[in-house]
């Protein structure tokens, strides 16, 4: 028994949210009083390989191998689980983001384990398994009994500390030998944003929704933004006008975040947009609508014109910060 | 080429759930059902690609798992457009029984493009889709939000991290949708509904599966405190609060 994490890197980096994961598994580990394996597919320095290291784990496994280079849901499946399998783990920890969402539901069938996705946090018991996950988008939280030999967990994203934690790991290196019929996807072009903070990734985000009136009034809430090194989203209305990029849209449909502060401009509240920010821990609302439903979900709210008050919070966040 | 639509039958999004039989089951009074809005996105696609003849797809079929109580839903995907339907006779226990169930559908009936939505809004698993291509040994593309075809092949765009991948995959293949895939749900016309109650949903017994997973139980999230209102004369107020009271900044 043993719990291994998959740690995702992007460009042979990883993020913090590799290390909250990784924070996760150990947790876990003790928890269950055994120990935590990262498992790395891919080309990832030495140096950064160590860094997962601080975070709890003992050992670190470097997969490698041709065909590996891409995400192939059937690829990648095949690796894990062969390793799950070769390391006798029996508890596997993913990040509930796009490539767990992908993988998390292969390696469920070919390891017969059951999965408990979007996480919250450390399970409520270990005998039976049980653990708290998101239920009816936001409403209500689920307790889910996993039954299986073997157990997935997928974690929300933002929902664990870090947790430092030096234990010396040691890197295993590992050769993949991967039958190429495997690999069916093939990339024909990647479009990537540069330069922009990710939504999923930042501690602030900085949200407008119809309450701004139109597309050429977003530059006081870019520019907040920026000064608090905060993300930007937008509500569903806003990115189906095509005001902001259907990438910024938060809510039920959109991108689930959970930053820390998660300030909504001009934005009503609507059970399907509180869905996907319910988690934040704060969240600030400015709307002219004293009545609107973003106050019930909010801690701080001024009642009042966003094209008045932005100006006015850009001026004392540049104070703040000079 | 044929076309599968996995449907799912969760309450309107706009519910405000309660529970019943100490916290272990949804009320359902008063709910009203609809079709789970990825799935709903993904069959508007599905009909989008059909309505253009050089993609050549011949049918879109709405698969379900669930009992008889969820017909309307499908009848809703059938007045939308799709050609037919097939129900597995039988209630939903978890992720595992109903993709057990679903790969036994595409087994006997053979589709070339299965689309799943990425999650449901009730059970927001996200898990549907993926254990049913591992289930077939399917190729499988999560978080699609674009798919349409050139010479015939399918040219699928996946959201990564700060951007979009465009690939390919050969057929049969199973692409789990989010959002982008479609601008917006397509709504049933009159014709549609009318057409849609002489359109064939045939029921399939199910088969023996056991589940991987049981809800022990549901909470509801705490309440959340008041919210502290800061005069609008002074919105230098709130970004003190939010640094020395909240201490985010």
């Amino acid at each position: 028994m043993s719990v291994l994490v998959y740690t995702e890197n992007w460009e042979g980096k990883f993020k913090k949210s590799t290390f909250e994961l990784v924070s996760y598994a150990s947790r876990l580990a003790e928890m269950l009083n055994t120990t935590a394996t990262a498992l790395s597919i891919g080309n990832v320095e030495k140096n950064e390989l160590e860094k997962l290291g601080s975070y709890g784990v003992n050992k670190i496994i470097n997969a490698n191998g041709d065909g590996l280079n891409i995400l192939d849901n059937q690829a990648y499946t095949y690796t894990i689980s062969d390793l799950v399998k070769k390391s006798g783990a029996t508890f596997v920890v993913l990040s509930n983001n796009y490539t767990g969402k992908a993988l998390a539901p292969r390696l469920s069938v070919s390891l017969q384990a059951g999965i408990g996705s979007g996480v919250s946090g450390l399970p409520l018991s270990v005998e039976p398994f049980v653990v708290k996950k998101r239920a009816y988008s936001g409403n209500a939280w689920a307790h889910l009994a996993i039954k299986t030999g073997i157990k997935i967990i997928t974690l929300a994203q933002n929902s664990f500390e870090l947790i430092e934690k030096n234990q010396g790991a040691t890197i295993e290196d590992i050769a993949v030998q991967l039958d190429g019929s495997l690999v069916k996807t093939q990339i024909k072009e990647v479009q990537k944003q540069t330069g922009k903070i990710l939504l999923t990734d930042a501690d602030i985000v900085i949200s407008g929704g119809r309450g701004m009136k139109s597309p050429d009034n977003w530059g006081p809430l870019v520019e907040l933004a920026s000064l608090l090194e905060a993300a930007t989203a937008c509500s569903r209305p806003v990115s189906d006008e095509g005001w902001r990029g259907h990438d910024e849209h938060t809510g039920q449909t959109g991108k689930i975040i959970a930053p820390n502060l998660y300030v909504a401009i001009g934005i009503s509240g609507a059970t399907q947009h509180l869905a996907g920010v319910s988690s934040s821990k704060y969240i600030v609302a400015v709307n002219t609508d004293k009545d609107a439903p973003i106050f019930e979900a909010a801690q701080y709210g001024i009642v009042g014109d966003a094209m008045k008050l932005l100006p006015k919070l850009v001026e004392a966040v540049k104070e703040l910060k000079p | 080429m044929k076309f599968l639509v996995c449907i799912s039958n969760v309450p309107d999004t706009t519910t405000r759930v309660k529970f019943t039989d100490d916290n272990k089951k949804i009320d359902t009074s008063g709910i009203q059902w609809v079709i789970n809005p990825w799935d709903e996105l993904s069959l508007t696609r599905a009909l989008e690609l059909k309505d253009d003849p050089s993609t050549g797809i011949k049918s879109v079929t709405v698969a379900h798992v669930g009992l008889s109580g969820s017909e309307p839903t499908i009848r809703k995907a059938l007045a939308i457009g799709a050609d037919d339907a097939v129900r597995v006779n039988t209630e939903p226990e978890d992720a595992f029984s109903v993709a057990s169930q679903l790969a036994e559908v595409v087994k006997q009936e053979k589709y070339d493009v299965i689309l799943c939505g990425i999650e449901s809004s009730d059970h927001n698993g996200s898990t549907v889709g993926g254990m049913l291509a591992e289930l077939l040994s399917y190729p499988s593309v999560s978080a699609v939000s674009g798919l349409k075809f050139e010479d015939g092949n399918a040219v699928i765009s996946r959201e990564i991290d700060g951007g979009r991948e465009i690939l390919t995959v050969p057929t049969p293949f199973i692409a789990v949708v989010q959002k982008g895939i479609a601008k917006e749900p397509r709504i049933a016309a009159m014709r549609g509904i009318m057409m849609a109650r002489t359109k064939p949903i045939r029921v399939f017994e199910p088969i023996s599966v056991t589940a991987y997973t049981e809800v022990t139980g549901y909470e509801k999230p705490k309440p959340r405190a008041a919210c502290k209102f800061v005069d609008p004369e002074n919105p230098g107020q709130l970004i003190e609060l939010l640094q020395q009271e909240a201490k985010v900044l």
